[in-house]
């Protein structure tokens, strides 16, 4: 199998904090894997470090085989890297629709006079955005909180809208920074086969962070483990339940949500 | 409410707007018509400041600099060529300049043209910045801009500035480019390219993970609002018939400032109602910049720049107490005006059954 995204001793450093330090992971086309770590173990800054919002002190981040580790963000973006946040960043004071949309706009062809003008053919294009963006969240099912504001929407479905608004950007490779946080555990199962649907139905690969253990077992093809910023262990679900180190710096310590 | 009634909807809107102008051009004294002009200009340049600062979410301090090349572009070129060597009186104009004579129309754009240029200038350094460096760097610019206007004697004429320009006496110029500019407006914000704007006002690292280069963004929409800022700007020279250098100074970006802020950031019906509002106040309070005396005796507080004072605590008040202005993002449209008086007709026929009954 050929991988998707590949990192190579990527260090991040802030003043006298590594946040990551000599990391190297590799995820494979068409498969979920998972970061996991304890807290201020370093794994957001990782997904900050691979969509360009801070450049590595050293190492090399790649994408399909393409060197993109100096790259801005929204370059990143275009390649084919999307990602959902944390704290959910949503466009909070705009519509739901409007946030599905915005994510189209990287891949807009008419140019800015025809689009601004509603040209003939940047209204044919506009039509076909919305067309998609209303199939998608068809498929999200969220279109019956199309037209309200994104920022009214409840919490479970805010994370719904952030994923179905990365997808919009047309992804290879989806970045989930704890998708479930925040969640009980019917909305952790339920968002389970939601992430499991979404790679099917878009074909797509998923990097995910996340604290549910069930969540990640269940789904993961592979599991990456940081601590202090330290890879420290890797492997398959199985592999990773046994493994002595995870054990005592993670999985042993109560989890928290 | 379907596409074809809110066309004709709009088509009537414009009736209207058109019938009042013909009416307005009749029966108005030039003094209420200098007012309704302004009015438009200032709903222009309201309409660029809120394209920056309301729905980009930048925080450009620039108008007066820009609204001043728009005005020296016009003054400069529509000058009569015969005029020239009695308003530059000092110094007399540039050669090169001095035998160069635009239509109206054409230096309008050409102002614009310009303004759009200083603003990638500007720009393009100070737009790859985070944070708040565009508001000093465009207050920089605009002092600058004066400045060089002040000393550019063989361009400008100076601190005398350039009297003669070609006025408009009525409405029409003013408000079908203020009616172009709104109708601009309205199809860029509802456009990808608006959205995208929006996108950057309301979470900067949102909207680059979705794929949004911030600076070219940015520097498109600091671009088209220099640009409306200089029209506005070249129609005000020819609504007054004379530039000078003092008529851009700082102060007259607070008056577009006040306009979004009242109006709402991020509302284009907002701006139009306060530029109306704010206009008219300005004119209104006029007397606070006069001498006044009650009684024989002169009360020292009304002098020149009081009227300036109150504006400034007025826009203090609105910012400290009605941070959303009188439209916040809304919009009227033709929904909420329906929605309104089906609201209105709901309460009088309940109203008409028998009054307090209580649902
Ligand atoms: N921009 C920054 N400047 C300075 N230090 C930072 C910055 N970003 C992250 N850090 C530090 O790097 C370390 C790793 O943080 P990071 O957010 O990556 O952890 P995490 O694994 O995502 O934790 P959590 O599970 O709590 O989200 C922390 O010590 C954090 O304080
Ligand atoms: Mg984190």
């Amino acid at each position: 199998m050929s991988n998707v995204l590949k990192l190579d001793d990527v260090v991040m450093r802030f003043g006298g904090v590594v946040a990551v330090n000599n990391l190297s992971l590799e995820v494979n086309k068409g498969s979920i894997v998972a970061l996991i770590g304890p807290n201020g173990a370093g794994k957001t800054t990782a997904f900050n470090v691979i969509t360009g919002v801070y450049m590595p002190t050293s190492g090399k981040v790649s994408f399909e085989g393409k060197d993109i580790t100096k790259e801005q963000p929204h370059k990143i973006a275009k390649l084919g890297i999307a990602r959902t946040f944390q704290n959910i960043r949503l466009f909070k004071k705009l519509t739901v629709m409007d946030n599905v949309l915005i994510a189209k706009h990287l891949h807009l062809k008419s140019g800015l006079f025809g689009t601004a003008l509603h040209m003939p053919w940047a209204v044919k294009e506009e039509k076909k955005m919305r067309e998609e963006a209303e199939a998608l969240l068809e498929k999200v099912g969220l279109t019956a909180v199309k037209n309200e504001m994104a920022s009214s929407l409840p919490y479970g479905q805010q994370r719904h809208l952030e994923i179905a608004r990365a997808l919009a950007t047309s992804p290879q490779l989806l970045l989930l920074d704890e998708p479930a946080a925040g969640m009980n555990p019917q909305e952790t199962m339920e968002l389970t086969h939601f992430i499991k649907e979404i790679k099917d139905e878009f074909n797509i690969t998923i990097l995910m962070i996340e604290h549910h253990m069930d969540l990640v077992m269940e789904i993961s093809d592979d599991i990456y483990v940081l601590d202090f910023g330290q890879l420290i262990a890797h492997g398959t679900p199985e592999q990773i339940q046994r493994n002595e180190k995870v054990i005592q710096a993670y999985l042993g310590v109560e989890e928290d949500a | 409410m379907n596409k074809r009634t809110k066309l004709l909807l709009n088509i009537a809107a414009l009736v209207v707007v058109i019938l009042f102008i013909i009416i307005a051009n009749e029966l108005f004294d030039s003094y209420i018509k200098r007012i309704l002009n302004l009015c438009a200009i200032y709903t222009i340049l309201g309409l660029s400041m809120n394209l920056v600062n309301g729905f980009t979410g930048l925080f450009s301090l620039g108008q007066a600099g820009f609204m001043a090349i728009g005005a020296y572009t016009v003054a400069i070129f529509t000058v009569p060529i015969e005029a020239r060597s009695l308003i530059f009186y000092l110094k007399p104009m540039n050669a090169f300049l001095s035998g160069i004579h635009i239509p109206f129309v054409p230096a309008l754009l050409l102002g614009g043209v310009i303004a759009a240029l200083f603003a990638w200038l500007i720009g393009a350094p100070v737009l790859r910045l985070r944070g708040d460096y565009l508001a000093i760097a465009t207050l920089g610019f605009s002092e600058i801009i004066r400045i060089v206007f002040t000393n550019a004697q063989t361009i400008t004429n100076g601190a005398l500035g350039i009297k003669n320009i070609p006025t408009i006496s009525n409405l029409w110029w003013t408000w079908s480019i203020a009616l172009l500019t709104i109708f601009f407006m309205i199809l860029l914000i509802h456009s990808s390219y608006g959205r995208a704007f929006k996108a950057i006002r309301e979470d900067e690292i949102a909207a680059e993970a979705m794929g949004i280069g911030l600076f070219k963004h940015k520097v498109i929409s600091f671009m088209i609002g220099a640009f409306m800022a200089a029209i506005g700007g070249g129609l005000f020279a020819a609504l007054l018939g004379t530039v000078d250098p003092k008529q851009f100074y700082f102060t007259l970006t607070y008056n577009f400032l006040l306009i979004i802020v009242l109006g709402g950031m991020g509302s284009i019906s907002g701006t139009i109602i306060s530029a109306f509002i704010v206009t008219g106040g300005l004119e209104w309070l006029r007397f606070l910049d006069e001498p006044m005396s009650i009684g024989g005796i002169n009360i020292a507080l009304f002098r020149p720049g009081l009227r300036m004072v109150v504006f400034s605590i007025l826009l203090m008040i609105v910012v400290l107490f009605y941070r959303n202005g009188l439209m916040g993002q809304r919009e009227i449209t033709w929904e909420a005006i329906g929605e309104f008086f089906k609201k209105l007709r709901t309460r009088k026929t309940r109203n008409a059954k028998g009054g307090a009954k209580v649902e």
